[in-house]
């Protein structure tokens, strides 16, 4: 389609074109432009909406479709049932224990994930030798595939010959049973996810922190603050939005969490007693062992309300939050701003000059002139 | 440069204005011990268990009942390799990740240039209508669809093809707001205006000016496309079976049969782990600049 719209201006345009010939064609030539501008963004956004909706929208609208029916995986659409399999679903205490098990691991994961990532991107901010190596050495276990670090805690964790049961062994400490007891076992996975994400997410975090304006941590030093106070009062606050970002796609993808528990446990979906199925698990379960799609649709259903009100939750916190601490975080920002440039005028031109050959991340119009230069190349900077 | 910020100060300290003194004592200062301490610990906890898991899957099953890990491989990995070649088709599974994952990482990056492009720099109508819904879908867990997806893949006789396992991750909401939000800011205006001037038409002017412009996002977003196809775990095992595996799914195969041997399982681990650490290798600082970009943008 496109390609024969294409092609006639290139043709016309030729020199060897004669006049007379010209004329009609121009203003087919025109009416072909004109239709190519309106047209063509509809062209461009097209594809991903028809893939979309196909592979995307549909199958999770049939899933309510589905939901409302009996509907055995092999046997194919029973009678219609309303809500039945909701109620069911409500009713069931496997769904609630699989929905305690994924909150929990949510939660032993995201919260100790967050504090470390911080620790470690705040670690990294500094003037360090050989960065890209400290930054790789991080990332490193991003590149584990899931399946890859499941293979490998489990036998970390394993009950019998673990790596770390054998050393509290060796201590003469008793062995915990990681994979049959609740607590240990949520533990042990939230592990694995820790694991694979602290670094992805420190380095999310070490980028927002430097983009902080240089300038708020200069005067701030000027006036006294040391590097705790700095990172109490600065950074901190300024990277509480990029925070609630990785908070909340910690959320979307934490309650999706599947791949970890299923190969903890091969043998059983979640464990022995069910200790550790989370409700992805319960779902697969539910649809390819006990064959009922019906029902597995309903806990999909439900799952999916579930992130959406954490979501909904997450962006409206995070709305609020970030409205009232940048305003307060503007507001002591331009407060040390004035405060610098007074000492600056103060001080003459020299001490202006100074500091312009002096900072690598502010460019040509000076420190004093606004904060959003040194903010967009910190990222190439050496700091 | 890192040697002047040391050496200076100490030479002229007492002469120095204060403000200088601030900035080499307060900002630039290089860190101590205890930071490069620390980022061992770090590089550590990285490392370690993937070593642990090499050390492992190159000794045998009695390795496992000694109290303290050891700390060198053994002479045993490749016999362990060829276990898992024995037990899981490595290579047709290690052939069908990377088609899937090329195949996926080619389609995502085309359709969510020419959809980014058009957001970010074309005018029409429903423009901002449709890119708020693209927002919205970002965080939508289209993962939940799988019984009608599987149902779909039945129904047209696809399932144990790789094919079934392509098609529902064509494309992806994110990649359009990524490449939307990259594009914005890098084309001036201008220039498509220049380029309309000189009677370039729109696809022309998408393959000609677009296209070279956002050629670094399109490196990122592959890289991350590819990264998360790789890594997909659940509706492959749904929609694929034993036979024609992707990696992930080959794998965890092998943990999960009958008479599990911990050195094979990480041996397998770890083989399927070396694609991907040469990726890290080669592309290592672009991963690490797409995370940070992708926080300081998104």
């Amino acid at each position: 389609m496109t390609s024969t719209l294409n092609r006639p201006p290139v043709e016309n345009s030729s020199p060897g074109t004669p006049r007379t010939t010209a004329k009609a064609p121009i203003s087919l030539k025109h009416r072909l432009s004109a239709f190519d501008h309106k047209a063509s963004p509809y062209f461009y956004v097209a594809p991903f909406f028809i893939l979309f909706a196909i592979v995307g929208l549909f199958p999770l609208i049939y899933t309510f479709v589905v939901s409302l029916y009996e509907w055995h995986t092999l046997k194919g659409q029973g009678d219609f049932v309303g809500l039945a399999n909701f109620t069911a679903v409500l009713g069931d205490r496997y769904f609630w224990n699989s929905l305690f098990n994924t909150v929990s691991i949510f939660f032993l994961s995201t919260i100790p994930q967050l504090i470390a990532a911080v620790i470690i991107a705040a670690v990294l901010d500094q003037n360090l030798r050989a960065k890209t190596f400290w930054r790789m050495s991080i990332l490193l276990p991003y590149v584990v595939t899931p399946v890859a670090v499941a293979m490998i805690f489990s036998n970390v964790f394993g009950e019998n010959y673990g790596l770390i049961n054998n050393i509290l062994v060796s201590f003469g400490i008793d062995p915990i049973m990681w994979q049959n007891e609740t607590l240990p076992s949520h533990i042990a996975i939230a592990t694995m996810v820790n694991w694979r994400w602290t670094g992805y997410n420190a380095l999310i975090l070490l980028a927002a922190m430097q983009s902080v304006p240089r300038d708020i941590h200069e005067s701030a030093a000027l006036d006294g603050a040391g590097a705790t106070r700095r990172f109490f009062s600065i950074t901190l606050p300024s990277i509480r939005p990029t925070m609630i970002f990785v908070i909340i796609t910690a959320t979307i993808g934490g309650l999706q969490i599947f791949t970890e528990p299923r190969l903890f446990d091969p043998v059983t979906a979640g464990g022995s007693q069910r200790q550790f199925q989370t409700t992805v698990l319960y779902l697969w379960e539910m649809a390819f062992f006990r064959q009922n799609f019906g029902k597995a649709s309903a806990i999909a259903w439900l799952l999916f309300l579930l992130i959406v009100i954490f979501g909904l939750i997450n962006f409206l916190l995070s709305r609020s939050i970030a409205t009232a601490e940048g305003r307060g975080a503007k507001a002591r920002s331009q407060r040390r701003l004035l405060r610098m440039r007074q000492r600056q005028a103060r001080d003459g031109v020299r001490a202006g000059t100074a500091a312009s050959v002096l900072s690598e991340t502010v460019p040509v119009p000076g420190p004093a002139d606004s904060p959003e230069p040194s903010a967009s190349t910190e990222e190439g900077s050496t700091r | 440069m890192s040697a002047n910020t040391l050496t200076r100060p100490t030479e002229t300290r007492e002469s120095l204005p204060t403000r200088r003194k601030a900035k080499f004592y307060g900002i630039d200062k290089r860190p101590g011990w205890l930071t490069y301490s620390l980022l061992g610990v770090f590089f550590l906890s990285s490392a370690y268990p993937l070593w642990w898991s090499f050390v492992m899957g190159s000794r045998d099953n009695t390795a496992f009942g000694s109290t303290w890990p050891p700390l060198l491989p053994g002479g045993n990995f490749w016999k362990n390799v060829g276990e898992v070649f024995d037990t899981v088709p490595f290579w047709l599974a290690l052939g069908n990740s990377v088609l899937i994952s090329s195949i996926i990482t080619i389609s995502v990056i085309t359709f969510s240039t020419l959809a980014g492009y058009a957001f970010a720099k074309l005018r029409f109508k429903g423009r901002d209508g449709l890119m708020v819904f693209v927002i919205a879908t970002m965080a939508i867990p289209t993962q939940l669809g799988i019984i009608p997806l599987f149902m779909v893949m039945r129904t047209l006789g696809w399932t144990g093809e790789i094919g079934a396992v392509i098609i529902p991750t064509l494309v992806t909401a994110f990649g359009v707001f990524f490449m939307r939000q990259y594009l914005i800011d890098v084309i001036p205006d201008e220039l498509l205006e220049a380029a309309r001037m000189d009677g370039a038409n729109m696809i022309s002017t998408f393959w000609h000016v677009a296209v070279p412009a956002a050629r670094p996002a399109m490196a990122i977003l592959g890289l991350f496309t590819f990264m998360t196809a790789w890594t997909d775990f659940l509706w492959p095992l749904i929609v694929l079976n034993a036979g024609n595996p992707t990696l992930q799914t080959a794998l965890s195969q092998l943990q999960s049969a009958r008479y599990v041997d911990y050195s094979i399982v990480l041996a397998g681990a770890i083989m399927a782990t070396i694609p991907l650490l040469l990726l890290f290798i080669v592309a290592g600082k672009q991963l690490i600049s797409g995370i940070m970009q992708g926080a300081v943008k998104g």
